[in-house]
């Protein structure tokens, strides 16, 4: 067994404790914190694969920005996890179902691919593949920007339309509460808002 | 030996060495920082500082460290035992780990990334979750609503840092340190560093920097008058040293990637002196020394006017000098001034 066989034995065992336990374990902190173990060991598993800049994204992405409002929402929420879980173990037929048929689907997948030959796509030669010299940062910023423009685009604008739907949803501006106004504060002129006075001893103001 | 360390077990060992040695250098290094921190601190206050413990007070981290240790480790009723040990432990390997990408002088790294700044932008982003994991797992109001701040403090600068870095990268064409450093070698020494391509960048990311490690003026995790100590509060003896520990870590971090990106790393600032590992310390301990003035004469923000810097002012800017930056590489504009890239041939 080489050292990355080794290596990769490892990632593949945490992440799947990892996965396990971010759906059996009690508490749901618990759960986001398992769910970061896993996340970090396919980070490591990509960089086994020498995608090291996808592995990057996929860490500061999803475990420093995602998991850290998951964490804050599930921290936050006063949700009764013990009836959730109850309600859980009803389902839990058809989750296996869907498990199963998902499985099936992956198998047929790839065993179609295996058997015969491939589909001519994706054994095309890639723009750049590895070990031409261009790293894997250069090539994927050649296909994102140059070959796929449009649509990485277009991907943009559903984010931005998204995220301008939610702002819009929970925007609700309240007009009967006091607002700070920055530039009011900043050019407030302490002339008009002061009154310095000399005050004699023992004569108090009049 | 040259064969045997050739070999997997040779290479591991090799790797755990220099993590080793590298270690210790930075611990004591950091005994000494802590002092002289403490020292900037005091004098600008006309205070004496440390001085009693060793000569001038030099041990004084020393004494401390043996203190924090000799203590009673109090762990709150109620606490999440696990996730209360794991956060500082995880906050200290954290800022610890991010070291092995940063090169102290040309091939002195212990790990040279393709992608080590992402590599270091994702370790410091996850120390958030020391934080966060550490005001949880308190069980106790004051430090989860100070971690709550910190975290949300942490992850709002984070994004400019992103943007700023995403600048040198665009200049250099690579994400690599030692690139990023040989891209601001010139014939000009100081005046061809990165400092002055990217002249606002370096006090958005300076101030960043505080802000991202908590440190004064935006130390409001800490803010004892209103949280006590933030996320600490229910921390004692080594998980408290930790934390303390990686907090300094980070910090001295974050000189080093000043140093790394827009103060030329180990290059010399004037011509004809060669460069060297000691001018990569020397730049890092002024940063250090302007990180200990800032702590000493800054007053502290409040936490609307942090958000409101970093959200309204910090983010906005950095995305325009990132689109400036791009336009200004892409056409070779003052010839390689900002697209050193294009120098380099690369």
């Amino acid at each position: 067994m080489t050292v990355v066989d080794f290596v990769f034995f490892l990632f593949a065992l945490c992440l799947l404790v990892g996965g396990i336990f971010t759906v059996v374990s009690r508490s749901p902190v618990h759960s986001v914190l398992w769910l970061i173990l896993a996340f970090l060991s396919g980070a490591g598993l990509m960089v086994l694969l020498g995608a090291e800049f996808v592995a990057m994204l996929l860490i500061i992405v999803y475990v420093g920005a995602v998991m850290v409002l998951f964490l804050f929402v599930v921290m936050m929420l006063d949700v009764d996890f013990a009836e959730l879980r109850a309600e859980m173990a009803k389902q839990l037929p058809l989750a296996l179902v869907i498990g199963l048929v998902l499985i099936m689907q992956l198998a047929m997948a790839f065993g179609s691919w295996e058997l015969g030959g491939g589909v001519a796509i994706l054994d095309a030669p890639v723009a750049t593949p590895a070990g031409t010299g261009a790293h894997n940062t250069a090539a994927l910023g050649m296909l994102i920007y140059d070959r796929y423009f449009l649509l990485f685009q277009l991907a943009g604008l559903i984010l931005l339309v998204a995220m301008i739907g939610a702002i819009v949803l929970t925007m609700r501006h309240r007009r009967d509460i006091k607002r700070q106004d920055i530039l009011q504060q900043m050019y407030r002129d302490p002339k008009k808002t002061m009154e310095l006075v000399d005050i004699e001893p023992g004569q108090g103001l009049k | 030996m040259a064969e045997f360390l050739q070999t997997n077990l040779g290479i591991v060992l090799l790797v755990a060495a220099q993590c080793l040695l590298f270690t210790i250098i930075l611990f004591v290094s950091l005994a000494f920082l802590m002092y002289a921190d403490r020292k900037v601190w005091a004098a600008v206050q006309q205070r004496k500082g440390p001085n009693v413990v060793g000569a001038f007070g030099l041990l004084q981290s020393f004494a401390d460290f043996i203190k924090y240790i000799a203590k009673e480790i109090i762990v709150p009723a109620g606490a999440d035992r696990f996730v209360y040990f794991m956060a500082p432990m995880l906050s200290f390997i954290l800022a610890l780990i991010a070291w092995v990408v940063i090169p102290f002088a040309d091939g002195w790294e212990i790990a040279s990334l393709n992608v080590a700044i992402l590599y270091v932008f994702a370790m410091s982003s996850l120390e958030v979750y020391g934080v966060i994991m550490g005001g949880w797992a308190s069980n106790s109001k004051y430090p989860f609503l100070g971690s709550l701040r910190s975290a949300a403090q942490m992850i709002s600068y984070e994004v400019s840092i992103g943007l700023i870095i995403i600048g040198v990268i665009i200049s250099t064409g690579s994400m690599n340190f030692t690139d990023i450093v040989r891209a601001q070698d010139s014939n000009f020494g100081f005046f061809g560093w990165y400092w002055l391509p990217h002249l606002p960048m370096v006090f958005l990311f300076f101030i960043s920097a505080l802000a991202e490690t908590n440190r004064p003026p935006f130390d409001l995790p800490e803010a004892e008058s209103e949280l006590v100590a933030g996320y600490q509060v229910e921390y004692s003896s080594t998980p408290f040293l930790l934390y303390m520990m990686g907090e300094l870590i980070a910090i001295v971090l974050m000189c080093a990637l000043v140093t790394l990106l827009f103060f030329g790393g180990w290059l010399s600032p004037i011509p004809g002196l060669p460069d060297g590992v000691l001018w990569m310390v020397a730049k890092m301990s002024v940063f250090f020394f302007i990180f200990a003035m800032v702590k000493a004469i800054v007053p502290r923000y409040r936490y609307d006017q942090l958000m409101r810097i970093g959200w309204k002012v910090f983010l906005p800017f950095s995305l325009g000098w990132v689109v400036f930056i791009a336009f200004m590489a892409k056409f070779e504009i003052l010839g390689g001034f900002w697209a050193r890239w294009a120098l380099l041939g690369g």
